[in-house]
């Protein structure tokens, strides 16, 4: 079984593209600014069609069989997807409700649970940081458990912790087998979570495949001896505590 | 695909519904400028105007209530415009229900935000001696009259809140459509109006409508005047929401 298979032309933005995604993986399409990740993101979550070209989620037609998407998928977008003025129990109760699903309030205080959202659950979502806002949109996409979802730079403009919380969550999709395809500009990010990475430049796939069969592309490795210094990331994350439990100690008010 | 339909338009109608719960001072600044015109006309240009009715609160409200609903509709261009600015819209197409239900909801908010508006000044004219002779009935009539006419304004008030590129833009369409009832037997008699201006108030939607509504305020037999307002409201309505759903398919194919 398959994913989804699609190849489309469109004009400027993508040239042809041609994807594959296994079910139950995690592909990453990573792209800079402009390459054209969010159109192709757009296009098989029925938002935007192609011009020449078909598209297949879950085995449905994003055109001729669009309502059978929408059933199939749950889109994240670029920017959190979150109604502010509601609380975040009541938008978690809202998606529940528009999927028609039944019990939608257990659903809402489960994934509230899952996502440590408990205590902010009835709080209006416009009082949120960053991170929650993202997790809870997070949240909202998985109400139904669709078969496959689609994360459009779901870490862009996080903080590192709350960047690690949302790569937690993704790898806890995948392991339920839910087919996630993520955009992504950060390239670690894509290291770190896609089992099949694809580059999409000037509206092309140019590489595509595991990230051992993209480091072979280039010369093998040579030895070098480098003075092992922690990054500004091991820093911070060591000084601000990054949910480490223990670190907790070190009089760390601010 | 449509048997969701009502289930998803109750759904999000409650979810824009508990906005303006939240924030209620929209219905607030609904009514305050259609209040401040009741007042400044009634209280400092109102001695001035010849109107042949006895009390000149009684001649302005139907003017002043079309008012409301005209800078009511603008909150509902602007509530669409950060629907689709914040993304939300962009997850509800993205879902598998009755997209047509995403507009009707804020239309049938609208229409809630508006009556309650409508009934705040209704109050207001009360307290400032508007009295009605009219039953039931004729109360009924006027809010069927009003209803369609904020049912015509409000698909009119979608095309902007689909299509605009900035919140200004998208609220600022509704000034013409408040500022209609100026030129028209609104405020003054439009006898004395000079003839092309005459002929302009004549003939646009909110004369007949006032007209209409003042007749059945004052229990006046409404002939001709209550088919001509019906038929703007009916023809308004239908081209808004023919040119509404053509902007909203654009937008989502």
């Amino acid at each position: 079984m398959q994913g989804l298979e699609k190849s489309f032309k469109q004009l400027k933005v993508l040239r042809g593209v041609d994807i594959d995604v296994a079910r139950g993986s995690i592909f990453a399409l990573l792209g800079s600014n402009g390459a054209g990740k969010t159109t192709v993101v757009k296009i098989l979550s029925t938002l935007l069609k192609a011009d020449t070209g078909t598209a297949r989620v879950n085995g449905f037609d994003v055109v001729t069989q669009a309502a059978d998407v929408r059933e199939s998928i749950s889109l994240t977008g670029q920017f959190a997807a979150v109604d502010e003025i509601l609380s975040g129990r009541e938008n978690l109760v809202l998606v529940a409700r528009l999927r028609h699903l039944e019990d939608p309030g257990t659903i809402a205080d489960d994934l509230l649970r899952r996502f440590s959202l408990t205590e902010a659950g009835s709080r209006r979502v416009a009082t949120y940081s960053g991170g929650m806002r993202r997790r809870l949109d997070i949240a909202m996409s998985l109400i139904g458990s669709p078969p496959v979802v689609f994360l459009d730079e779901p870490t862009t403009g996080l903080d590192p912790e709350a960047r690690l919380e949302v790569w937690q969550a993704v790898k806890e999709l995948a392991q339920g087998g839910t087919t996630v395809l993520l955009t992504t500009q950060y390239l670690d990010e894509a290291e770190q979570l896609a089992d099949r990475i694809a580059i999409l430049h000037e509206g092309r796939i140019i590489v595509n495949g595991t990230l051992d069969e993209l480091k072979q592309l280039l010369p093998p490795a040579e030895v070098e001896y480098v003075e092992k210094q922690p990054t500004l990331e091991d820093v911070f994350l060591t000084l601000v505590g990054a949910r480490t439990d223990s670190a907790r100690t070190d009089g760390e008010q601010r | 695909m449509n048997k969701h339909f009502l289930g998803d338009t109750t759904v999000l109608t409650g979810r824009s519904l508990r906005h303006i719960a939240r924030s209620p001072d929209t219905i607030i600044t609904t009514a305050i400028m259609p209040i401040a015109f009741m007042l400044l006309f009634v209280y400092v240009f109102g001695g001035a105007i010849q109107t042949g009715s006895d009390k000149y609160v009684n001649y302005l409200l139907p003017g002043i209530l079309l008012i409301t609903i005209a800078s009511g509709i603008s909150y509902t261009a602007f509530r669409l415009f950060l629907d689709l600015q914040g993304g939300i819209f962009e997850r509800f197409q993205s879902m598998p229900i009755a997209r047509s239900s995403v507009l009707w909801a804020h239309v049938l908010t609208s229409l809630v935000a508006n009556l309650i508006s409508l009934v705040v000044v209704v109050l207001v004219a009360l307290l400032m001696g508007f009295r009605s002779g009219a039953g039931v009935l004729g109360w009924l009539a006027v809010a069927g009259i009003l209803v369609l006419f904020t049912l015509a304004l409000t698909w009119i008030a979608v095309i902007p809140g689909l299509t605009a590129k900035s919140v200004d833009g998208a609220s600022a369409f509704a000034y013409p459509l408040i500022f209609l009832p100026f030129i028209s037997s609104a405020f003054v008699p439009t006898d004395t109006m000079p003839g092309p201006v005459r002929a302009f108030a004549e003939h646009q939607p909110v004369t007949s409508i006032v007209n209409a509504v003042r007749d059945l305020f004052t229990q006046q037999p409404v002939d001709s005047d209550i088919w001509t307002a019906l038929a703007w409201c009916v023809g308004i309505l239908v081209v808004a929401y023919l040119f509404a759903n053509v902007s909203y398919r654009r937008k989502i194919s």
